[in-house]
């Protein structure tokens, strides 16, 4: 990770044809293939991985004197820009109003070819950021020096201005004409003391335009000469193409072509309301090989079906004749449900190719399209815009290719954007879980064994980001083990087995992979272990956590959780607490959520959440995060649930996909965050983490029901 | 077929084919206004939302003929930067949106609440805004919504 940007690959690309431009790019190469992979699939701390021989930008030096950065990454509401903005311009001694953020385009810069998502932008970029941010600092104090004519050493920088005794030189002044840049080795970080920016709470810089409304979103993405487009897709599960009359649509007003490809068809037209139009007239069957039911879609996700993998084996399995307590847990199948739907807007025009997009794999969206429309890479440029929500969606946006071959049948540019329906029907969905856990408490009070079986439909597997290979390799599948693992370290005898069984419907990443059910399983699971055995839940934890590193920093976070809420696990005035922890990712996180029942439903009054993600680069954006994933992580543990109906994913609209709303939000959350490694963790996902189980534990104590199934409901 | 209203205070007339395209389209793609967001189309989610003579309703689900002579406000028109309606004051002071979709149409939800209640509880909050949020920004927005209250009724006193 801290591999130094080796002079030889630093190159910098210059007469870019605009006055005071600097690019500076590097080339850096990490094969992904030869990382640990366990690690990987343990930690999903994977490294950047940067695109590999191109000159390709990074920074940006306007004629206003401020720098553009193009990002990697995307921006999908984490405050990542916000959070790589302020490392940057610490570094190049800058101050945050003089920087901006765009995703970098695959034409014009460097994206990564892991994509945005795993909690992962700012722990992956944080070295590499600043070390590339240093660097042009130092590229532009030598131009200084030349200029001036002295040593580089004499010189200091501030708030984009270079300073020599009393002249000043502003860094676009410097930059300008520069035709070749001389580059120094990486400079040395700076102390963190130094920094102004990192590890403040600083408002994020995309602030006014999403309180004013800009149009900043692939939704928003228009092209000159632009027609509108609409999908049919089959709405049966496995469903493929038959027939269809066109002779009507084609006849309805502003109709410019329908098309049929594969198993959908294009209906092109000059607005988006008339392309509608003529969508509803199209008389169309489908060949549905099979109606799937609920009942059979749940049953391919059972404990001993499937491929079974091994996740974890410390000691001794329990024996059939023992005696212990045995649980069963489910999930549902969860939809993402963003809000900007998936679309694009994409121009064929010679067998070039532009793609305007939502998307959290830009470099995988080319590759997709390129082959798809038999072009080279070179040719195909993807340009990411903001995203309105991604959670995992938009780590495979393959409808780009629909765009794009509509664009090349009607010789214009094409937007396309999917309905809500189909939003939903096409969705790579959540897949649903089923989990068998185990466990029994020694004579001392202790716990003996603790076993986690779990089945799951994909996640990793055959998803376009991992190369299947390493599924094969593992047996199991990487997503949904996420979080399965039992990370109590004293228990002696402690066992994970996963059971896999694809779907016959595309289920994917969502938000935190298998950690939300996981957790859900495992901490209302021990919490059950210290109620049976009159044990207080926290210490029954705190006893089996070794004092390890991550084990310090989990028993830290548990401690600081307890003093925050003077936590106790007796009910009073009606209300209970409710607690589970969990590490994902590398990152604790433990949570209090205070529960009462009012009119038969269980209410979360209060949430309070401690969490170590190491150097926070923005708190007040990482308390933002766990704000939001609790939330998001509460309204899929209370509310949200699809089903199979007459072989059909339902529902297909919100309302019925029932959703938290602002109703349903803890009036009260409190986040507490704690830095116990000296480099920035993941935050996105884990605190998505412990709050299911914590609020099943809340419930245990109020109705002494223990809630086994989502959505979370009281019988 | 032409249709003339009011949108921000501008005058405007747009012709449609169809007097049943819903107003939401017109104010996109028509008048080239994208803060006001598609989210459904069925008036479930409510990220279209904007105001017709101060009222608020979902513009996916409303015919743009219903608009003739009429005042509307999207976000474009509620305030900017140089001069922000309390509510967009109050979200930038309690920094409240995360990916951004959906807070346009929470925004006019909420600045169509405070005009007929510059001072909601939280269980009128709960009852008036209706609008889905997927990031989960309900925590912020709750404090959001009773700043701008607070400084609307500071600007009237």
């Amino acid at each position: 990770m801290s591999k130094k940007i080796s002079r030889r690959k630093f190159l910098v690309k210059g007469g870019l044809g605009t006055l005071g431009v600097l690019a500076v790019g590097t080339a850096i190469f990490r094969n992904p293939i030869r990382r640990e992979i366990i690690d990987f699939t343990d930690s999903f701390i994977a490294p950047y991985l940067g695109t590999g021989t191109e000159v390709n930008l990074w920074f940006e030096i306007t004629k206003h004197n401020t720098i553009l950065l193009h990002s990697p990454k995307v921006e999908m509401g984490q405050g990542t820009f916000t959070g790589f903005a302020q490392i940057a311009a610490d570094e190049l001694d800058i101050n945050i109003n003089q920087i901006e953020v765009i995703a970098a385009a695959t034409e014009s810069g460097i994206v990564d070819n892991l994509g945005t998502g795993g909690s992962l932008s700012i722990a992956s970029m944080w070295t590499i950021l600043r070390e590339l941010a240093a660097t042009t600092r130092e590229m532009i104090k030598l131009e200084a020096a030349k200029k001036w004519g002295i040593a580089v050493q004499e010189i200091t920088t501030k708030n984009g201005i270079a300073t020599y005794k009393d002249q000043q030189l502003s860094y676009a002044q410097i930059a300008e004409n520069v035709t070749e840049w001389e580059i120094p080795s990486t400079p040395t970080l700076k102390p963190f003391k130094e920094y102004t920016l990192i590890g403040k709470p600083i408002p994020r810089i995309d602030l006014n335009a999403k309180v004013f409304g800009a149009p900043i979103f692939g939704m928003d993405a228009e092209m000159d000469n632009m027609l509108h487009a609409v999908v049919l897709k089959p709405e049966h599960i496995g469903a493929t193409f038959k027939k269809a009359n066109f002779t009507e649509a084609n006849k309805m007003p502003g109709v410019v072509k329908i098309v049929q490809i594969d198993d959908w068809v294009g209906v092109i037209a000059k607005s988006y309301s008339e392309a509608l139009a003529a969508k509803e007239v199209i008389d169309i069957e489908w060949h549905i090989p099979k109606k799937w039911s609920e009942e059979e879609i749940r049953s391919l996700i059972t404990v001993g079906s499937g491929n079974e993998m091994l996740v974890q084996k410390e000691g001794n399995s329990l024996k059939k004749d023992e005696s212990f307590l045995e649980i069963e847990f489910k999930s549902p199948l969860g939809a993402h449900a963003q809000i900007e739907p998936n679309g694009a807007v994409a121009s064929y025009k010679d067998g070039k190719i532009t793609v305007i997009i939502s998307t959290q794999v830009v470099g995988i969206t080319q590759k997709q399209v390129a082959k798809a429309l038999k072009v080279s890479t070179e040719d195909v440029n993807i340009i990411p815009t903001f995203l309105g929500g991604g959670f995992g969606r938009r780590l495979n946006t393959y409808h780009a290719i629909h765009a794009v071959q509509m664009s090349k049948a009607v010789g214009q540019p094409v937007k396309y954007f999917f309905t809500r329906q189909e939003e939903f029907q096409n969705d790579m969905f959540r897949p649903p879980t089923h989990h068998i856990m185990r466990g029994k408490l020694n004579n001392a009070g202790q716990i003996e064994n603790l076993e986690h079986h779990f089945a799951s439909g994909n996640v990793a597997t055959e998803s376009v980001l991992l190369p299947n290979i390493t599924n094969k390799i593992l047996g199991a599948d990487l997503g949904a083990i996420r979080g399965g693992s039992i990370h109590y370290s004293g228990i002696k005898n402690r066992r994970a087995i996963q059971w896999h069984k694809p779907l016959p419907f595309a289920t994917s990443w969502w938000r935190s992979l298998g950690l939300l059910a996981n957790t859900f399983a495992i901490e209302s699971f021990v919490d059950e272990l210290a109620i049976q055995g009159n044990k207080n839940p926290i210490e029954l934890r705190l006893a089996e956590i070794k004092e390890d590193e991550e084990g310090i920093r989990l028993k830290n976070v548990i401690q600081k959780t307890l003093q925050h809420t003077n936590y106790s696990d007796k009910v009073k005035d009606g209300i209970a607490m409710g607690f589970a922890c969990s590490t994902d990712a590398g990152t604790p996180c433990a949570q209090v959520v205070e529960v009462s029942i009012i009119k038969d439903e269980i209410k979360v009054h209060k949430v309070t959440c401690v969490m170590d993600c190491g150097i926070a680069v923005n708190p007040d954006q990482v308390k933002a995060q766990c704000e939001g994933a609790m939330i998001m992580a509460m309204s899929a543990a209370m509310h949200e649930k699809m089903y199979i109906e007459d072989g059909q994913l339902q529902p297909t609209i919100f309302g019925p996909y029932q959703m938290a709303m602002i109703k349903h939000a803890p009036k009260e959350i409190n986040v507490h965050l704690i830095q116990g490694i000296d480099k920035p963790g993941p935050v996105g996902e884990p605190p998505l983490g412990p709050i299911a189980a914590a609020i099943g534990n809340a419930v245990r104590r109020l109705t002494g029901e223990r809630l086994t199934e989502m959505p979370l409901k009281l019988s | 077929m032409n249709i003339s209203f009011i949108i921000n205070n501008k005058e405007v007339t747009v012709d449609v084919k169809d007097e049943y395209t819903p107003l939401l389209w017109v104010i996109r793609d028509h008048l080239n206004l994208k803060g006001t967001k598609f989210g459904c189309g069925k008036a479930a989610c409510g990220a279209c939302t904007l105001h017709i003579d101060g009222a608020e309703i979902r513009s996916c689900s409303y015919a743009v003929k219903f608009a003739a002579g009429k005042h509307i406000t999207t976000i474009e028109g509620l305030g900017n930067e140089e001069n922000p309606h309390p509510v967009q004051q109050a979200w930038i002071e309690e920094v409240v949106p995360q990916c951004g979709y959906c807070q346009s149409g929470f925004m006019m939800a909420t600045a169509a609440l405070l005009k007929e209640n510059n001072n909601p509880s939280d269980d009128e909050i709960d009852d008036a805004i209706l609008n889905i949020c997927r990031c989960g920004t309900y925590y912020r927005m709750r404090k959001a919504i009773h700043r701008a209250a607070e400084l609307s009724r500071d600007q009237k006193s």
